[in-house]
C-alpha cells in the first residue's frame, strides 16, 4: 500500500469531510485543500463555527426542531399563532415551509414516518408530544405537511386518529401540480391527486 | 446476466446518498431485490413506493450478485388511496408480509397475479379484504403449505365442508367436526373457490384461518411472527366493520 501523501491530520479531515452528503472521497479532498489554503479566512473560522454549534445546539423539547436554545426560537416567538400546529417528518421540512414565509404558526417536527416495512413504529417518532401539546388545548387545527409517499399516507392517518378523540380539526397540505409545473412532465400520481383536489376558479 | 419483467415494487430501503435497494414481486424471478441508482431521486422517488407496478431490467455480472435494476414506471398504485386508511393498511400489510415470505429468486406467476388483482381492487373495500385472504392462501399454496379444502379430512365427503383442522389445514365436514367445533376453525364457503358469496364473520374466519398457518407453518420455523401491520389493517378493518 502506497503511502499517504499528506499527514495523518489531514487525511482524518478528508475522512471526516467524506461522510458528509454530497461529499466523496475526491471533493473532500479538495475541499480540505481549499480549507488548508484559506487557513485564516476558511478553516479556523469554520472550526470556530462547527465547534460553538456543536457546543449550543439543542433539540426542542416541545417540537423536535433544532435552535441554540430550548424552547426553540418558533415556538418561544410572541409573535406566532398559538392554534395552529403544523406537523412536518424533518426539520429539513420545516426550514422549507419557513423558506416559503407562507405559514406563521407553530410546527412539530416528528424525526421521520411510520413504516411498516422497515419497522418504525410510533414510539420510534416524536408523536406522544404531539398529542400531548393538542391534548394541553388551544390547539384548532393540526396540519400534516408530510410526504405524498405510502409511509407519510400511514403516519397521517395513525395522527388523525389519534387526534380525532381529541376534538383538534386535521387538515392536510394540498397536493398537485408545483409553481412552474406543465401538466405534460407530471407523473401519473400527481395529475391524479391535483385533479382530485380541484376547487372552484 | 440480464432479464427484463413487470414488477411491483414490495420495499424500498434507502442506501448511500442516492440510491435505494428495492425489492419487487416478478412473476418469473418471484421477489428479487436489486440496487436502484439516482433510486432516490426526484424523477424515481415517486415511482419507487410500494405497490407500484413498474417495468424493471436487472443487471449483474454473475447471477447470485445483487445487481441493478433500471425502472420504468408502468402502473402505479391509484394515489387518490393514499387518502384511504384502509387500502394503506392493506397495502402495508401484504408488502410486509411478501417481503417476509415470498420466496427469492422462484417464479410464482399465479402468486404475482394474485398480488396484482389484489392491488387492482384495494379501491373496493367490499372485495379487497376477502381478496387478501385468498391471496394469503394462495401464498401458503405457493409455499408449498396449500390448505385442502376439498374434502373432508375424516369421511372424505364433499359437501357440508364448514371447517378445518388447526393441525393439518384440510377442511372437515359439519358431522364430522360436530364433537371438536370448538377446536377448529371456520371455513367461510368462498375460501373454497367460485364467487364470493360473502356473509358475516366469513372475512374474520377467513383471516384466522390464514393466519394461523402462516404463522405455524411459515414463520414460527425461523423464528418470525405475523407483521404488525397485519395485525394494524385487521384492527382497522374491524374498526370500520368491514371483517
Amino acid at each position: 500500500m502506497a503511502d499517504s501523501a499528506a499527514g495523518p491530520e489531514i487525511e482524518r479531515l478528508i475522512a471526516l469531510l467524506a461522510k458528509l452528503p454530497g461529499l466523496g472521497p475526491r471533493s473532500a479532498r479538495r475541499a480540505a485543500l481549499q480549507l488548508i489554503r484559506k487557513r485564516d479566512v476558511l478553516m479556523v473560522p469554520l472550526a470556530e463555527a462547527m465547534a460553538d454549534a456543536a457546543d449550543k445546539i439543542k433539540i426542542c423539547s416541545n417540537c423536535g426542531n433544532i435552535d441554540a436554545r430550548d424552547p426553540c426560537a418558533i415556538c418561544a416567538s410572541p409573535k406566532r399563532e398559538d392554534s395552529l400546529i403544523c406537523v412536518v417528518e424533518q426539520v429539513g421540512d420545516l426550514w422549507a415551509l419557513e423558506r416559503a414565509s407562507a405559514y406563521k404558526g407553530r410546527y412539530h417536527v416528528l424525526g421521520g414516518a411510520l413504516s411498516a416495512l422497515d419497522g418504525v413504529r410510533p414510539e420510534d417518532l416524536n408523536i406522544a408530544r404531539l398529542i400531548k401539546r393538542a391534548r394541553n388545548g388551544g390547539i384548532s387545527e393540526v396540519i400534516l405537511a408530510l410526504s405524498m409517499t405510502v409511509d407519510g399516507a400511514t403516519t397521517a392517518h395513525y395522527i388523525t386518529d389519534r387526534l380525532q378523540a381529541l376534538g383538534v380539526s386535521v387538515t392536510s397540505i394540498a397536493r398537485g401540480v408545483p409553481m412552474g409545473g406543465e401538466l405534460d412532465y407530471l407523473d401519473d400520481g400527481t395529475l391524479a391527486a391535483a385533479l382530485k383536489s380541484r376547487r372552484p376558479f | 446476466m440480464e432479464w427484463t419483467d413487470q414488477g411491483i415494487v414490495i420495499r424500498v430501503r434507502p442506501h448511500g446518498e442516492s440510491s435505494a435497494i428495492i425489492e419487487l414481486l416478478t412473476p418469473e424471478k418471484g421477489r428479487h431485490a436489486g440496487l436502484v441508482r439516482g433510486g432516490r431521486s426526484k424523477r424515481l422517488r415517486g415511482v419507487l413506493q410500494p405497490g407500484n407496478q413498474v417495468r424493471a431490467t436487472w443487471r449483474a455480472r454473475l447471477e447470485d450478485h445483487l445487481g441493478y435494476f433500471e425502472i420504468d414506471a408502468a402502473d402505479p398504485f391509484p394515489a387518490e388511496l393514499l387518502d384511504d386508511r384502509l387500502a394503506i393498511s392493506g397495502l402495508n400489510a401484504s408488502c410486509t408480509l411478501l417481503s417476509q415470505v415470498a420466496p427469492e429468486r422462484e417464479a410464482h406467476p399465479k402468486l404475482f397475479d394474485a398480488f396484482s388483482t389484489l392491488i387492482a381492487n384495494m379501491d373496493q373495500p367490499d372485495i379487497w379484504p376477502a381478496l387478501m385472504t385468498r391471496f394469503e392462501a394462495g401464498l401458503l399454496a405457493e409455499l408449498g403449505f396449500g390448505l385442502d379444502l376439498r374434502r373432508c379430512a375424516a369421511t372424505g365427503v364433499e359437501e357440508d365442508l364448514i371447517y378445518v383442522s388447526p393441525k393439518s389445514g384440510r377442511a372437515v365436514s359439519e358431522a364430522a367436526g360436530e364433537p371438536y367445533k370448538d377446536k377448529l376453525f371456520l371455513l367461510p364457503e368462498y375460501m373454497r373457490g367460485g364467487a364470493p358469496n360473502l356473509k358475516e364473520g366469513d372475512v374474520a374466519a377467513a383471516f384466522a384461518l390464514t393466519g394461523h398457518f402462516l404463522e405455524r407453518w411459515v414463520l414460527w420455523p425461523s423464528d418470525k411472527q405475523l407483521p404488525e401491520a397485519r395485525a394494524e389493517m385487521l384492527e382497522r378493518l374491524e374498526k370500520a366493520g368491514r371483517l
